[in-house]
């Protein structure tokens, strides 16, 4: 298990140099000219040194190894200066942002405790919604249940979410003016007025989101509990003399994780994805909001940044997801 | 021999034939022989949801690819004097701030929007089938083929596509004229960032099949690769091919309209459902319904799709089949 983890992480550094190599050259396309904003009354030759100053007068390769040294080294050491008070990225170049000349990852680290805080509450929500759905509607299969909890899954599943969540702004903030369209992340939680304020604002992107990944969750935990419900273990399990509920719950219920676990996993990466549009749909300033107004404004090295994050997200869970089976089914080996 | 020359028709003309013939000789129990297709609609038919799924889907496409010639309005064309209009005889789903008639523009958004669903779905298809069934007969591109297909699967999709419809919109916009470059452009992508799932299910599919004394056999006597794929792989390999072809559509249909929603789309003046959900949110507040129809088209059509291929898995399932 452990040399697979190793392997696999030794895989995962290649992966990772390819796709920033990809986003790195599609960024390099980019008919945009950062100096285009700058007056027609500086000359040429004052312009050519101001992109220089941006770090484009040089060739493709040598930025490129910049900016990996800059996102693999530099940033870190950052974080580690930031985390300990030591000095070690003093004087070294970060990745600066063309909109605001500021770090990337400053701007980064102050966006991403919203998207955090929306998305990882809607996934908490959806997870403990999905499971009990899934569980019930495969154990009565085919009952009144499960075909609303069918039907209502491949609704939820179908709707995408920048009509889901247009639809209960209507009808949640136009029509009944229960909860606030806009969610304003500067509202801090410091008595319990603010809370149920935060917690109204918090409701209906949650609520979209989770729609979403419930539908796909529960699912899949029907489909796997229907697999388990029919095997042998259960019929000696309920021969023994079981509760139903020992049965259901402890035997069956378990061995069904295990592939909604991996999925789960998986799940998440696309969920940050997602929260592109929820967030739009919101107006929360979270990542995927920096990103859109970012490729707007043709600012490259957040585009690269955050697209970059995107994509170790997915790898890092593949992985996780990859090592979490081969932990939770003895069955799996990879050796 | 006309008995022999029958019998292959019959059920092609009949359907339900396949019950007529035991009743001439219940005995012997004599099934004609019947095309596996009708089995395979039999199955489908008793899945309730697929068959709405199936009316809906096909109601949508006749009305949107038909639907202009009978409800002849311009979508384009701007009547100042009669916006912001409610429901009426005139513009049954009203009109919207420059006064063109929103019924008309749905229509004509939902050409466009399911175009791109099917296009889109048949490059993802094509390249798809492709390499899976490459990488599974060449056991030499095996490896190398689903590197790549891991590498594909690990790219953030959607940031990815928002960049690259920025970048490439006016090169393929003055290649082939602002609505094509777009319908071009965003097709190619769709078709690009979509294809993985497809080859992974034909590789396994094909590995599957090579074992199978058929290929054997096939080999035996010669047949060269080329025809070995042809006749003998593709055919077997269809049923996942369709069911993943179904589902490619809503997810092209649902990436189209996401990139429609967050403005990078196509242009303003030519309407897909997308764009005319992003349009209206602006004014939802006054004019709530503006967003109701395109959303909900987009969603019925999604949802259909979703159906069919539900029941296009269990129907082409043969394990399923026959219970």
């Amino acid at each position: 298990m452990l040399t697979f983890t190793i392997r696999r992480l030794l895989l995962a550094i290649p992966t990772l140099l390819f796709i920033s190599l990809v986003i790195f050259l599609l960024l390099e396309l980019a008919p945009g000219d950062p100096m285009a904003q700058v007056p027609l009354t500086v000359p040429p030759e004052v312009k050519e040194r101001m992109r220089e100053a941006l770090g484009l007068g040089e060739p493709v390769h040598v930025r490129f190894w910049k900016w990996l040294v800059q996102f693999f080294w530099v940033e870190p050491l950052h974080l580690i200066d930031n985390l300990f008070g030591t000095a070690l990225a003093e004087g070294q170049q970060r990745v600066i942002s063309w909109q605001s000349r500021s770090p990337v990852m400053d701007i980064v680290a102050q966006r991403i405790p919203q998207t955090l805080w929306v998305v990882g509450v809607a996934y908490i929500v959806a997870i403990l919604i999905a499971i009990p759905i899934g569980v019930y509607s495969a154990y009565r299969q085919y009952s009144w249940f499960d075909q609303a909890g069918t039907f209502i899954t491949m609704v939820g599943f179908s709707v995408p979410p920048f009509f889901s969540g247009v639809l209960v702004i209507v009808i949640f903030s136009v029509n009944l003016g229960w909860f606030p369209s806009i969610y304003d992340t500067t509202h801090e939680v410091n008595d319990w007025d603010s809370f149920v304020v935060q917690l109204k604002q918090m409701i209906m992107p949650v609520m979209v989101l989770a729609l979403q990944i419930t539908s796909q969750i529960s699912r899949f935990m029907r489909a796997s509990m229907l697999d388990n419900l029919g095997q042998d273990y259960v019929r000696t399990a309920r021969a023994k003399g079981m509760t139903e509920r020992v049965v259901v719950l402890l035997h069956v219920l378990r061995n069904s994780m295990i592939p909604v676990v991996t999925v789960i996993a998986l799940g998440i990466p696309a969920i940050f994805g997602g929260a592109i549009i929820t967030e739009q749909v919101f107006k929360v300033n979270g990542i995927g909001q920096l990103l859109i107004t970012a490729i707007q404004a043709n600012d490259l090295p957040m585009v690269q940044t955050l697209t970059f994050i995107f994509a170790v997200l997915i790898v890092l869970f593949n992985l996780i997801a990859d090592v979490l089976y081969g932990i939770l089914d003895p069955r799996i080996r990879y050796d | 021999m006309t008995d022999r020359d029958d019998v292959p028709v019959e059920p092609a003309n009949n359907p339900a034939g396949a019950g007529a013939a035991p009743a001439l000789d219940p005995a012997t129990e004599y099934r004609p022989p019947r095309n596996q297709w009708w089995d395979v609609w039999d199955q489908f038919k008793t899945h309730k949801g697929a068959l709405v799924g199936a009316a809906v889907f096909i109601l949508i496409v006749v009305a949107v690819f038909l639907g202009p010639y009978l409800w002849t309005i311009d979508p384009t064309y701007i009547d100042i004097r009669a916006k912001n209009q409610g429901p009426s005889l005139a513009h049954p789903l009203g009109t919207d701030q420059l006064g063109r008639d929103t019924l008309s523009r749905m229509l004509s958004g939902g050409r466009v929007s399911i175009a791109v669903g099917l296009t889109a779905m048949l490059l993802s298809i094509g390249i798809g089938t492709l390499i899976g069934v490459i990488a599974g007969y060449f056991r030499r591109l095996d490896g190398p083929l689903m590197r790549l297909t891991d590498l594909f699967l690990a790219l953030p999709i959607l940031p990815l596509l928002l960049v690259a419809v920025l970048l490439f919109r006016d090169m393929l916009s003055a290649a082939f004229g602002p609505e094509g470059g777009v319908f071009v452009l965003i097709v190619s992508l769709i078709g690009i960032t979509s294809w993985m799932q497809t080859a992974r299910i034909v590789r396994g599919d094909v590995l599957a099949l090579k074992e199978r004394e058929f290929v054997l056999a096939g080999r035996s006597i010669g047949t060269p690769s080329r025809r070995m794929i042809t006749r003998h792989i593709l055919p077997n390999v269809l049923s996942p091919i369709m069911v993943s072809a179904t589902l490619g559509i809503a997810t092209a249909i649902i990436t189209e309209s996401a990139l429609s929603f967050l403005g990078f789309g196509f242009p303003p003046d030519f309407p897909t459902w997308g764009r005319l959900l992003f349009d209206s949110v602006d004014r939802m507040q006054l004019y709530p319904e503006r967003v109701i129809w395109p959303g909900l088209a987009i969603s019925l059509t999604v949802l259909s799709v979703n159906y069919i291929g539900d029941g296009l898995r269990d129907a082409l399932d043969p394990r399923i089949r026959g219970r």
